[in-house]
Protein backbone atom coordinates (compact mmCIF):
# COMPACT_ATOMS: atom_id res chain seq x y z
CA UNK A 1 0.00 0.00 0.00
CA UNK A 2 1.31 3.53 -1.24
CA UNK A 3 0.06 5.31 2.06
CA UNK A 4 2.01 3.05 4.38
CA UNK A 5 5.20 3.51 2.65
CA UNK A 6 5.41 7.24 2.84
CA UNK A 7 4.78 8.13 6.03
CA UNK A 8 5.52 11.97 5.90
CA UNK A 9 1.92 12.42 4.11
CA UNK A 10 -0.70 11.24 6.44
CA UNK A 11 -2.81 8.99 4.89
CA UNK A 12 -6.83 10.28 4.38
CA UNK A 13 -9.74 9.69 5.92
CA UNK A 14 -11.38 7.22 3.64
CA UNK A 15 -7.66 5.13 3.50
CA UNK A 16 -8.39 5.21 7.55
CA UNK A 17 -11.40 3.44 7.35
CA UNK A 18 -10.82 0.96 4.66
CA UNK A 19 -7.67 -0.12 6.70
CA UNK A 20 -9.84 -0.58 9.77
CA UNK A 21 -12.34 -2.52 8.22
CA UNK A 22 -9.55 -4.56 6.46
CA UNK A 23 -8.29 -4.98 9.74
CA UNK A 24 -10.82 -5.83 11.86
CA UNK A 25 -13.11 -8.00 8.82
CA UNK A 26 -13.15 -10.79 10.81
CA UNK A 27 -14.27 -9.45 14.08
CA UNK A 28 -17.28 -7.67 11.93
CA UNK A 29 -18.44 -10.51 10.18
CA UNK A 30 -18.66 -12.35 13.38
CA UNK A 31 -20.91 -9.77 14.88
CA UNK A 32 -22.79 -9.17 11.70
CA UNK A 33 -23.84 -12.51 11.54
CA UNK A 34 -24.41 -12.87 15.40
CA UNK A 35 -26.99 -10.27 15.40
CA UNK A 36 -28.46 -11.69 12.34
CA UNK A 37 -28.99 -15.09 14.23
CA UNK A 38 -30.11 -13.37 17.31
CA UNK A 39 -33.19 -11.45 15.31
CA UNK A 40 -33.86 -14.80 13.42
CA UNK A 41 -34.32 -16.38 16.74
CA UNK A 42 -36.70 -14.04 17.82
CA UNK A 43 -38.75 -14.19 14.74
CA UNK A 44 -39.42 -17.69 14.84
CA UNK A 45 -39.94 -17.23 18.59
CA UNK A 46 -42.46 -14.99 17.12
CA UNK A 47 -44.04 -17.13 14.40
CA UNK A 48 -44.18 -20.48 16.36
CA UNK A 49 -46.48 -18.23 19.48
CA UNK A 50 -47.97 -16.43 17.00
CA UNK A 51 -49.54 -19.07 15.11
CA UNK A 52 -49.86 -20.76 18.23
CA UNK A 53 -48.01 -24.32 16.59
CA UNK A 54 -48.72 -27.55 17.67
CA UNK A 55 -46.16 -30.53 16.01
CA UNK A 56 -44.96 -32.34 19.04
CA UNK A 57 -44.27 -29.70 21.12
CA UNK A 58 -47.08 -27.19 21.89
CA UNK A 59 -46.30 -23.55 21.64
CA UNK A 60 -49.91 -22.81 22.58
CA UNK A 61 -49.54 -21.15 25.82
CA UNK A 62 -45.86 -20.08 25.03
CA UNK A 63 -45.81 -16.33 25.68
CA UNK A 64 -44.77 -14.52 22.53
CA UNK A 65 -41.11 -12.05 22.40
CA UNK A 66 -43.74 -9.33 22.70
CA UNK A 67 -45.54 -10.26 25.72
CA UNK A 68 -42.18 -11.01 26.92
CA UNK A 69 -40.87 -7.59 26.40
CA UNK A 70 -44.42 -6.36 28.13
CA UNK A 71 -43.66 -8.13 31.15
CA UNK A 72 -40.51 -6.88 31.05
CA UNK A 73 -40.90 -3.54 31.26
CA UNK A 74 -43.25 -3.87 33.61
CA UNK A 75 -41.11 -5.98 35.95
CA UNK A 76 -38.22 -3.78 35.82
CA UNK A 77 -40.19 -0.86 38.11
CA UNK A 78 -41.38 -3.90 40.40
CA UNK A 79 -39.26 -3.48 43.01
CA UNK A 80 -40.16 -7.29 43.72
CA UNK A 81 -39.17 -7.71 41.17
CA UNK A 82 -35.74 -6.78 41.37
CA UNK A 83 -35.11 -7.82 44.71
CA UNK A 84 -35.23 -11.34 43.39
CA UNK A 85 -32.49 -10.26 41.01
CA UNK A 86 -30.63 -9.04 43.78
CA UNK A 87 -31.35 -11.69 46.22
CA UNK A 88 -29.99 -14.19 43.40
CA UNK A 89 -26.91 -12.31 43.07
CA UNK A 90 -26.39 -11.99 46.81
CA UNK A 91 -26.57 -15.60 47.12
CA UNK A 92 -24.10 -16.44 44.33
CA UNK A 93 -21.63 -14.18 45.45
CA UNK A 94 -21.47 -15.39 48.97
CA UNK A 95 -21.19 -18.83 47.75
CA UNK A 96 -19.16 -18.56 44.80
CA UNK A 97 -16.82 -15.99 46.89
CA UNK A 98 -16.19 -18.38 49.29
CA UNK A 99 -15.50 -21.73 46.87
CA UNK A 100 -13.07 -19.37 45.74
CA UNK A 101 -11.74 -18.27 48.71
CA UNK A 102 -11.65 -22.23 49.94
CA UNK A 103 -10.82 -24.03 47.03
CA UNK A 104 -8.44 -22.33 45.78
CA UNK A 105 -5.74 -22.10 48.96
CA UNK A 106 -7.28 -25.95 49.16
CA UNK A 107 -6.23 -26.69 46.26
CA UNK A 108 -2.94 -25.34 46.15
CA UNK A 109 -1.88 -27.04 49.48
CA UNK A 110 -2.99 -30.57 48.10
CA UNK A 111 -0.94 -29.62 44.89
CA UNK A 112 2.36 -28.68 46.80
CA UNK A 113 2.19 -31.25 49.67
CA UNK A 114 1.21 -34.94 49.40
CA UNK A 115 0.14 -35.69 52.87
CA UNK A 116 -2.72 -33.49 52.61
CA UNK A 117 -3.72 -34.20 48.95
CA UNK A 118 -4.12 -38.25 50.38
CA UNK A 119 -5.90 -37.01 53.64
CA UNK A 120 -8.24 -34.87 51.73
CA UNK A 121 -8.46 -36.17 48.51
CA UNK A 122 -10.33 -39.20 48.76
CA UNK A 123 -13.17 -37.56 51.07
CA UNK A 124 -13.35 -34.77 47.67
CA UNK A 125 -13.62 -37.47 45.41
CA UNK A 126 -16.65 -39.17 47.29
CA UNK A 127 -18.67 -36.02 48.11
CA UNK A 128 -17.70 -34.79 44.06
CA UNK A 129 -20.07 -36.84 42.40
CA UNK A 130 -22.87 -35.73 44.29
CA UNK A 131 -25.28 -33.08 42.67
CA UNK A 132 -25.58 -30.11 44.53
CA UNK A 133 -29.46 -30.02 43.72
CA UNK A 134 -29.22 -33.71 45.51
CA UNK A 135 -28.39 -31.88 48.56
CA UNK A 136 -31.23 -29.67 49.10
CA UNK A 137 -32.63 -31.85 51.72
CA UNK A 138 -29.49 -32.36 53.65
CA UNK A 139 -28.72 -28.67 53.50
CA UNK A 140 -32.59 -27.73 55.18
CA UNK A 141 -31.57 -29.81 58.10
CA UNK A 142 -27.89 -28.98 58.37
CA UNK A 143 -28.28 -24.78 58.31
CA UNK A 144 -30.68 -23.09 60.51
CA UNK A 145 -32.27 -20.62 57.80
CA UNK A 146 -33.49 -21.08 54.00
CA UNK A 147 -30.94 -18.57 53.08
CA UNK A 148 -28.07 -19.94 54.56
CA UNK A 149 -29.15 -23.81 53.11
CA UNK A 150 -29.26 -21.83 49.89
CA UNK A 151 -26.22 -19.91 49.68
CA UNK A 152 -24.40 -23.38 50.70
CA UNK A 153 -25.81 -25.40 47.78
CA UNK A 154 -24.66 -22.69 45.91
CA UNK A 155 -21.04 -22.90 47.52
CA UNK A 156 -21.24 -26.60 46.72
CA UNK A 157 -22.18 -26.37 43.24
CA UNK A 158 -18.96 -23.75 42.88
CA UNK A 159 -16.30 -25.82 44.88
CA UNK A 160 -15.59 -28.99 43.74
CA UNK A 161 -14.81 -27.46 39.92
CA UNK A 162 -12.57 -24.66 41.80
CA UNK A 163 -10.84 -26.99 43.36
CA UNK A 164 -10.56 -29.93 40.72
CA UNK A 165 -8.77 -27.12 38.18
CA UNK A 166 -6.36 -25.82 40.79
CA UNK A 167 -5.09 -29.12 41.82
CA UNK A 168 -5.28 -29.98 37.97
CA UNK A 169 -3.17 -26.55 37.71
CA UNK A 170 -0.72 -27.28 39.99
CA UNK A 171 -0.06 -31.08 38.82
CA UNK A 172 0.97 -29.17 35.40
CA UNK A 173 3.66 -26.68 36.68
CA UNK A 174 7.09 -27.00 34.79
CA UNK A 175 8.91 -28.94 37.23
CA UNK A 176 12.29 -26.84 35.25
CA UNK A 177 10.64 -23.36 36.26
CA UNK A 178 10.55 -24.58 39.81
CA UNK A 179 14.44 -25.36 39.17
CA UNK A 180 15.17 -22.21 37.70
CA UNK A 181 13.33 -20.44 40.85
CA UNK A 182 15.53 -22.51 43.07
CA UNK A 183 18.74 -22.07 41.71
CA UNK A 184 18.46 -18.12 41.41
CA UNK A 185 17.91 -18.28 45.82
CA UNK A 186 14.39 -18.88 45.89
CA UNK A 187 13.05 -20.75 49.26
CA UNK A 188 10.18 -22.40 49.63
CA UNK A 189 7.68 -19.82 50.23
CA UNK A 190 8.68 -17.88 47.38
CA UNK A 191 8.30 -20.88 45.01
CA UNK A 192 4.70 -20.99 46.00
CA UNK A 193 4.48 -17.46 45.24
CA UNK A 194 6.20 -16.57 42.47
CA UNK A 195 6.32 -20.05 40.45
CA UNK A 196 3.53 -22.52 41.67
CA UNK A 197 0.57 -19.56 42.11
CA UNK A 198 0.96 -18.19 38.18
CA UNK A 199 1.72 -20.97 36.68
CA UNK A 200 -1.72 -22.28 38.21
CA UNK A 201 -3.50 -19.17 37.86
CA UNK A 202 -4.93 -20.16 33.82
CA UNK A 203 -6.38 -23.37 35.53
CA UNK A 204 -7.96 -21.48 38.38
CA UNK A 205 -9.44 -19.39 36.38
CA UNK A 206 -11.30 -22.56 34.33
CA UNK A 207 -12.13 -23.72 37.76
CA UNK A 208 -13.79 -20.74 38.31
CA UNK A 209 -15.99 -19.78 34.95
CA UNK A 210 -17.08 -23.66 35.37
CA UNK A 211 -17.64 -23.33 38.96
CA UNK A 212 -19.62 -20.20 38.42
CA UNK A 213 -22.08 -22.45 35.72
CA UNK A 214 -22.59 -24.75 38.53
CA UNK A 215 -23.02 -22.31 41.30
CA UNK A 216 -26.23 -20.42 39.09
CA UNK A 217 -27.23 -24.23 38.08
CA UNK A 218 -27.51 -25.18 42.02
CA UNK A 219 -29.06 -21.63 42.91
CA UNK A 220 -31.68 -21.50 40.61
CA UNK A 221 -32.55 -25.43 41.76
CA UNK A 222 -32.48 -25.04 45.44
CA UNK A 223 -34.55 -21.06 44.97
CA UNK A 224 -37.21 -23.39 42.77
CA UNK A 225 -37.80 -26.18 45.51
CA UNK A 226 -36.90 -24.60 48.61
CA UNK A 227 -36.85 -20.91 48.07
CA UNK A 228 -38.43 -17.35 49.13
CA UNK A 229 -37.22 -14.80 46.59
CA UNK A 230 -34.46 -15.27 44.17
CA UNK A 231 -35.00 -15.71 40.71
CA UNK A 232 -35.40 -19.50 40.39
CA UNK A 233 -38.37 -18.68 42.87
CA UNK A 234 -39.64 -16.00 40.86
CA UNK A 235 -39.92 -18.15 37.90
CA UNK A 236 -41.11 -21.27 39.51
CA UNK A 237 -44.17 -19.09 40.77
CA UNK A 238 -45.27 -17.59 38.10
CA UNK A 239 -45.58 -21.30 36.13
CA UNK A 240 -47.67 -21.61 39.99
CA UNK A 241 -49.88 -18.46 39.02
CA UNK A 242 -49.85 -19.00 35.09
CA UNK A 243 -48.02 -16.46 34.40
CA UNK A 244 -46.28 -17.07 31.43
CA UNK A 245 -44.89 -14.27 29.85
CA UNK A 246 -42.72 -13.81 33.59
CA UNK A 247 -41.95 -17.19 32.84
CA UNK A 248 -39.74 -16.99 29.90
CA UNK A 249 -38.77 -13.29 31.55
CA UNK A 250 -37.71 -15.35 34.84
CA UNK A 251 -35.07 -17.30 31.86
CA UNK A 252 -34.02 -14.51 30.25
CA UNK A 253 -32.87 -13.22 33.63
CA UNK A 254 -31.16 -16.48 34.29
CA UNK A 255 -29.26 -16.40 31.53
CA UNK A 256 -28.40 -12.88 31.20
CA UNK A 257 -26.85 -12.95 34.77
CA UNK A 258 -24.81 -15.93 34.15
CA UNK A 259 -23.57 -14.48 30.64
CA UNK A 260 -22.75 -11.51 33.10
CA UNK A 261 -21.02 -12.98 35.87
CA UNK A 262 -19.11 -15.43 33.40
CA UNK A 263 -17.68 -12.27 31.94
CA UNK A 264 -17.11 -11.05 34.78
CA UNK A 265 -14.42 -13.52 35.63
CA UNK A 266 -13.18 -13.42 32.16
CA UNK A 267 -12.67 -10.34 32.55
CA UNK A 268 -11.18 -10.49 35.81
CA UNK A 269 -8.86 -13.20 34.44
CA UNK A 270 -7.49 -10.82 31.84
CA UNK A 271 -6.52 -8.13 34.84
CA UNK A 272 -4.81 -11.00 36.33
CA UNK A 273 -2.83 -12.53 34.00
CA UNK A 274 -1.50 -9.90 31.30
CA UNK A 275 0.97 -12.42 29.53
CA UNK A 276 -1.97 -14.29 28.50
CA UNK A 277 -3.26 -11.67 26.51
CA UNK A 278 -2.45 -12.48 22.17
CA UNK B 1 26.16 -4.03 39.10
CA UNK B 2 30.05 -3.02 39.45
CA UNK B 3 30.26 -5.36 41.95
CA UNK B 4 29.19 -8.19 39.61
CA UNK B 5 31.46 -6.76 36.83
CA UNK B 6 34.85 -6.65 38.95
CA UNK B 7 34.15 -8.98 40.79
CA UNK B 8 37.74 -11.35 41.54
CA UNK B 9 37.77 -14.76 39.59
CA UNK B 10 36.80 -17.22 42.04
CA UNK B 11 34.25 -20.31 41.48
CA UNK B 12 36.61 -23.54 41.86
CA UNK B 13 34.31 -26.39 40.86
CA UNK B 14 35.74 -29.87 41.70
CA UNK B 15 33.64 -33.32 41.67
CA UNK B 16 35.47 -35.80 43.28
CA UNK B 17 34.75 -39.73 43.09
CA UNK B 18 31.37 -38.98 41.63
CA UNK B 19 28.72 -41.70 41.10
CA UNK B 20 25.01 -41.12 40.91
CA UNK B 21 22.67 -44.42 40.52
CA UNK B 22 18.86 -44.65 41.15
CA UNK B 23 16.55 -47.33 42.04
CA UNK B 24 14.64 -49.03 39.45
CA UNK B 25 12.08 -52.58 39.71
CA UNK B 26 15.31 -54.38 38.68
CA UNK B 27 17.54 -52.64 41.42
CA UNK B 28 20.00 -49.75 41.18
CA UNK B 29 21.14 -48.29 37.66
CA UNK B 30 24.04 -46.25 38.05
CA UNK B 31 24.00 -43.36 35.51
CA UNK B 32 27.40 -41.73 36.25
CA UNK B 33 29.99 -43.90 38.03
CA UNK B 34 33.96 -42.75 39.50
CA UNK B 35 34.13 -39.43 37.55
CA UNK B 36 36.38 -36.91 38.94
CA UNK B 37 36.19 -33.34 37.08
CA UNK B 38 37.27 -29.69 37.92
CA UNK B 39 36.82 -26.77 36.62
CA UNK B 40 39.20 -23.72 37.86
CA UNK B 41 37.86 -20.04 38.71
CA UNK B 42 37.27 -18.60 35.59
CA UNK B 43 37.87 -21.58 33.39
CA UNK B 44 35.33 -22.59 30.54
CA UNK B 45 34.76 -26.22 30.84
CA UNK B 46 32.16 -28.42 28.47
CA UNK B 47 31.49 -31.29 28.90
CA UNK B 48 30.62 -33.54 25.69
CA UNK B 49 29.53 -37.00 25.07
CA UNK B 50 26.48 -39.67 23.51
CA UNK B 51 22.80 -38.77 24.56
CA UNK B 52 22.06 -40.50 27.76
CA UNK B 53 25.71 -41.11 29.15
CA UNK B 54 24.41 -38.62 32.25
CA UNK B 55 26.03 -35.59 31.17
CA UNK B 56 23.26 -33.41 32.65
CA UNK B 57 22.76 -35.57 35.75
CA UNK B 58 26.79 -34.89 36.49
CA UNK B 59 25.63 -31.10 36.09
CA UNK B 60 22.32 -31.19 37.57
CA UNK B 61 24.19 -32.55 40.56
CA UNK B 62 26.92 -29.83 40.70
CA UNK B 63 23.84 -27.58 40.53
CA UNK B 64 22.50 -29.46 43.73
CA UNK B 65 19.51 -30.74 42.14
CA UNK B 66 20.73 -34.36 42.41
CA UNK B 67 22.19 -35.55 45.43
CA UNK B 68 25.25 -38.28 44.61
CA UNK B 69 25.24 -41.26 45.87
CA UNK B 70 29.14 -41.31 46.14
CA UNK B 71 31.67 -39.05 45.90
CA UNK B 72 31.26 -35.25 46.50
CA UNK B 73 30.66 -32.01 44.68
CA UNK B 74 32.35 -29.00 46.28
CA UNK B 75 32.63 -25.27 44.75
CA UNK B 76 35.05 -23.42 46.50
CA UNK B 77 35.74 -25.91 48.51
CA UNK B 78 32.30 -25.69 50.40
CA UNK B 79 29.95 -29.00 49.88
CA UNK B 80 26.90 -28.38 47.21
CA UNK B 81 23.80 -29.10 49.52
CA UNK B 82 20.98 -28.12 47.16
CA UNK B 83 20.66 -25.20 44.57
CA UNK B 84 21.61 -21.98 45.50
CA UNK B 85 21.80 -18.72 43.76
CA UNK B 86 25.87 -19.02 44.02
CA UNK B 87 25.51 -21.42 40.63
CA UNK B 88 23.50 -19.77 37.94
CA UNK B 89 22.25 -22.07 35.81
CA UNK B 90 20.75 -22.02 32.23
CA UNK B 91 18.53 -24.73 30.83
CA UNK B 92 18.09 -25.74 27.15
CA UNK B 93 13.92 -25.11 27.09
CA UNK B 94 15.15 -21.44 28.64
CA UNK B 95 12.81 -21.53 31.65
CA UNK B 96 11.74 -18.08 31.76
CA UNK B 97 9.00 -17.52 33.86
CA UNK B 98 6.04 -16.54 31.44
CA UNK B 99 4.37 -14.60 34.21
CA UNK B 100 6.75 -11.84 34.06
CA UNK B 101 7.90 -9.69 31.95
CA UNK B 102 11.74 -9.49 30.45
CA UNK B 103 12.87 -7.38 33.77
CA UNK B 104 10.72 -9.15 35.76
CA UNK B 105 12.45 -12.66 35.14
CA UNK B 106 16.21 -10.39 35.47
CA UNK B 107 14.95 -9.52 38.54
CA UNK B 108 14.26 -12.37 39.82
CA UNK B 109 17.38 -13.24 41.73
CA UNK B 110 17.39 -9.90 43.21
CA UNK B 111 14.38 -9.75 44.30
CA UNK B 112 14.89 -13.13 46.58
CA UNK B 113 17.75 -11.63 47.70
CA UNK B 114 15.60 -8.87 49.26
CA UNK B 115 17.01 -6.14 47.23
CA UNK B 116 14.80 -3.20 47.05
CA UNK B 117 12.64 -2.75 43.95
CA UNK B 118 14.31 0.45 42.83
CA UNK B 119 18.08 -0.58 43.15
CA UNK B 120 17.39 -4.01 41.37
CA UNK B 121 15.56 -2.52 38.73
CA UNK B 122 18.16 -0.42 37.67
CA UNK B 123 20.47 -2.91 37.76
CA UNK B 124 18.37 -5.42 35.46
CA UNK B 125 18.46 -2.73 33.02
CA UNK B 126 21.98 -2.31 33.05
CA UNK B 127 22.14 -6.05 32.58
CA UNK B 128 19.89 -6.19 29.83
CA UNK B 129 21.34 -3.64 28.12
CA UNK B 130 24.61 -5.44 27.95
CA UNK B 131 22.85 -8.73 26.28
CA UNK B 132 20.92 -5.66 23.83
CA UNK B 133 17.68 -6.43 25.15
CA UNK B 134 16.59 -2.87 26.83
CA UNK B 135 14.21 -2.52 24.24
CA UNK B 136 12.45 -5.96 25.04
CA UNK B 137 12.50 -4.99 29.20
CA UNK B 138 8.65 -4.93 29.26
CA UNK B 139 7.74 -7.76 26.71
CA UNK B 140 6.50 -11.00 28.32
CA UNK B 141 8.84 -14.20 27.11
CA UNK B 142 6.00 -15.22 24.78
CA UNK B 143 6.65 -12.66 22.66
CA UNK B 144 10.33 -13.63 22.47
CA UNK B 145 12.46 -15.18 19.72
CA UNK B 146 14.47 -17.91 21.00
CA UNK B 147 17.96 -16.81 20.47
CA UNK B 148 16.52 -13.52 22.76
CA UNK B 149 14.83 -15.98 25.30
CA UNK B 150 17.97 -17.75 25.72
CA UNK B 151 19.71 -14.12 25.87
CA UNK B 152 17.43 -13.44 28.53
CA UNK B 153 18.26 -16.60 30.46
CA UNK B 154 21.87 -16.09 30.69
CA UNK B 155 21.42 -12.47 32.06
CA UNK B 156 19.22 -13.74 34.94
CA UNK B 157 21.53 -16.58 35.44
CA UNK B 158 24.20 -13.82 35.66
CA UNK B 159 22.66 -10.91 37.48
CA UNK B 160 22.90 -11.89 41.27
CA UNK B 161 26.41 -12.47 40.90
CA UNK B 162 26.97 -15.97 40.80
CA UNK B 163 30.46 -18.00 41.42
CA UNK B 164 29.71 -20.81 38.39
CA UNK B 165 27.77 -20.76 35.60
CA UNK B 166 26.24 -23.97 34.72
CA UNK B 167 24.18 -24.28 31.09
CA UNK B 168 22.66 -27.54 29.85
CA UNK B 169 22.79 -27.75 26.53
CA UNK B 170 21.32 -24.17 26.10
CA UNK B 171 21.44 -23.61 22.54
CA UNK B 172 20.42 -26.98 21.59
CA UNK B 173 17.14 -25.73 20.16
CA UNK B 174 18.30 -22.91 18.43
CA UNK B 175 18.77 -22.63 14.84
CA UNK B 176 22.21 -22.52 13.10
CA UNK B 177 23.12 -19.20 12.65
CA UNK B 178 21.16 -17.61 16.27
CA UNK B 179 23.61 -20.45 17.91
CA UNK B 180 26.64 -18.88 16.42
CA UNK B 181 25.40 -15.36 17.57
CA UNK B 182 25.08 -16.61 20.95
CA UNK B 183 28.00 -18.55 21.50
CA UNK B 184 29.67 -15.50 20.68
CA UNK B 185 27.60 -13.79 22.87
CA UNK B 186 28.41 -16.54 25.85
CA UNK B 187 31.93 -15.95 24.91
CA UNK B 188 32.19 -12.32 25.43
CA UNK B 189 29.92 -12.25 28.61
CA UNK B 190 32.56 -15.01 30.16
CA UNK B 191 35.22 -12.75 29.43
CA UNK B 192 34.42 -9.75 31.03
CA UNK B 193 32.60 -11.24 34.03
CA UNK B 194 35.16 -14.65 34.21
CA UNK B 195 33.19 -16.19 35.75
CA UNK B 196 33.51 -20.22 35.84
CA UNK B 197 31.44 -22.29 33.22
CA UNK B 198 30.45 -25.41 33.00
CA UNK B 199 28.87 -26.22 29.88
CA UNK B 200 26.78 -29.66 28.68
CA UNK B 201 26.25 -30.29 25.00
CA UNK B 202 26.29 -32.59 21.71
CA UNK B 203 27.55 -30.36 19.28
CA UNK B 204 31.64 -31.22 19.05
CA UNK B 205 32.11 -27.87 17.81
CA UNK B 206 30.18 -25.54 20.18
CA UNK B 207 32.38 -27.35 22.71
CA UNK B 208 35.82 -26.92 21.14
CA UNK B 209 34.68 -23.57 19.97
CA UNK B 210 34.10 -22.05 23.20
CA UNK B 211 36.25 -24.43 26.00
CA UNK B 212 39.11 -24.24 27.27
CA UNK B 213 39.22 -27.68 28.57
CA UNK B 214 36.37 -30.61 27.05
CA UNK B 215 35.50 -33.86 29.00
CA UNK B 216 34.32 -36.74 26.75
CA UNK B 217 32.27 -39.21 28.52
CA UNK B 218 31.52 -42.69 28.02
CA UNK B 219 28.36 -44.03 27.03
CA UNK B 220 26.07 -45.12 30.50
CA UNK B 221 26.85 -45.36 33.19
CA UNK B 222 29.02 -42.06 32.39
CA UNK B 223 32.30 -41.63 33.53
CA UNK B 224 34.90 -39.33 32.02
CA UNK B 225 36.35 -40.63 28.82
CA UNK B 226 39.01 -38.27 28.02
CA UNK B 227 40.36 -34.56 29.00
CA UNK B 228 41.36 -32.40 26.18
CA UNK B 229 42.75 -29.27 26.60
CA UNK B 230 41.96 -26.80 23.56
CA UNK B 231 44.86 -24.48 22.75
CA UNK B 232 43.18 -22.15 20.37
CA UNK B 233 43.87 -18.44 21.39
CA UNK B 234 41.40 -16.34 22.51
CA UNK B 235 39.02 -14.26 21.37
CA UNK B 236 38.23 -16.79 19.11
CA UNK B 237 36.65 -15.65 15.55
CA UNK B 238 34.01 -17.74 13.28
CA UNK B 239 36.94 -18.49 10.57
CA UNK B 240 38.75 -20.59 13.58
CA UNK B 241 36.86 -23.09 12.67
CA UNK B 242 38.36 -23.80 9.12
CA UNK B 243 41.87 -23.87 10.69
CA UNK B 244 43.61 -27.04 10.74
CA UNK B 245 43.93 -26.79 14.53
CA UNK B 246 40.93 -26.68 14.98
CA UNK B 247 39.66 -29.89 12.66
CA UNK B 248 42.25 -32.03 14.09
CA UNK B 249 41.26 -31.53 18.02
CA UNK B 250 37.54 -31.60 16.04
CA UNK B 251 38.34 -35.22 14.13
CA UNK B 252 39.82 -36.55 18.03
CA UNK B 253 36.26 -35.94 19.34
CA UNK B 254 34.63 -36.94 17.20
CA UNK B 255 35.99 -40.48 16.93
CA UNK B 256 35.62 -40.68 20.88
CA UNK B 257 32.47 -39.97 20.60
CA UNK B 258 31.64 -42.24 18.21
CA UNK B 259 33.09 -45.01 19.81
CA UNK B 260 30.74 -44.24 22.83
CA UNK B 261 27.60 -43.36 20.61
CA UNK B 262 28.09 -47.17 18.99
CA UNK B 263 28.37 -48.59 22.17
CA UNK B 264 25.35 -46.89 23.74
CA UNK B 265 23.39 -48.03 20.51
CA UNK B 266 24.85 -51.08 20.00
CA UNK B 267 22.35 -52.80 22.28
CA UNK B 268 19.51 -51.34 20.79
CA UNK B 269 20.18 -51.76 17.16
CA UNK B 270 21.41 -55.82 17.88
CA UNK B 271 17.90 -55.96 20.17
CA UNK B 272 15.73 -54.62 17.15
CA UNK B 273 17.46 -57.09 14.45
CA UNK B 274 19.60 -55.23 11.67
CA UNK B 275 17.48 -55.79 8.61
CA UNK B 276 15.00 -53.22 10.94
CA UNK B 277 16.82 -50.42 10.42
CA UNK B 278 17.91 -51.02 6.65
CA UNK B 279 21.45 -51.43 7.57
CA UNK B 280 23.19 -53.67 5.00
CA UNK B 281 26.46 -54.54 6.61
CA UNK B 282 28.55 -56.44 3.86
CA UNK B 283 30.96 -58.08 5.76
CA UNK B 284 31.85 -55.16 7.88
CA UNK B 285 31.42 -54.33 11.22
CA UNK B 286 29.17 -52.44 12.85
CA UNK B 287 31.58 -49.21 14.04
CA UNK B 288 32.59 -48.85 10.00
CA UNK B 289 29.06 -48.78 8.79
CA UNK B 290 27.47 -46.06 11.38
Amino acid sequence: MPASTTPASPPSFGTLVLRWYRINRDGLRATAIGIVSLLAFLLVWHLLTTYRVVFFVRFTNVPSPLAVYASFTKAIHDPKFLLHIALSCRRIFIGFSLAAIVGVPLGLIMGRFKLVHEIIFPVAEVLRPIPAIAWVPMAIMLWPTNEQSIVYITFLGSFFPILVNTLHGMSLVDPVLVRAAQCLGARERSIFREVYFPASLPHIFTGLTVGMGVAWVSLIAAEMISGQYGIGYFTWEAYSLVQYADIALGMIAIGVLGLGSSMLIRGAGQLVMPWRLK
Amino acid sequence: MNEILTKAPQGHIAVRNFSLSYDSIEGPVEAVTDTQIHVKPGEFVSIVGPSGCGKSTLLNAVAGFLKPTTGIVTVDGEKVNGPSAERGMVFQQYSLFPWKTVRENVEFGLKMRGMPRSQRERAARTLLGLAGLEAFEKHYPDKLSGGMKQRVGIVRALATGPKVLLLDEPFGALDAQTRVIMQQILTNMWQRLKISVLFVTHDIDEAIFLSDRVYCMTARPGSIKAEIPIPLERPRQQSMMMSSEFLALRRGLMSLIREESIKAMGGEISDMGLQGLNIELHGASLADVI
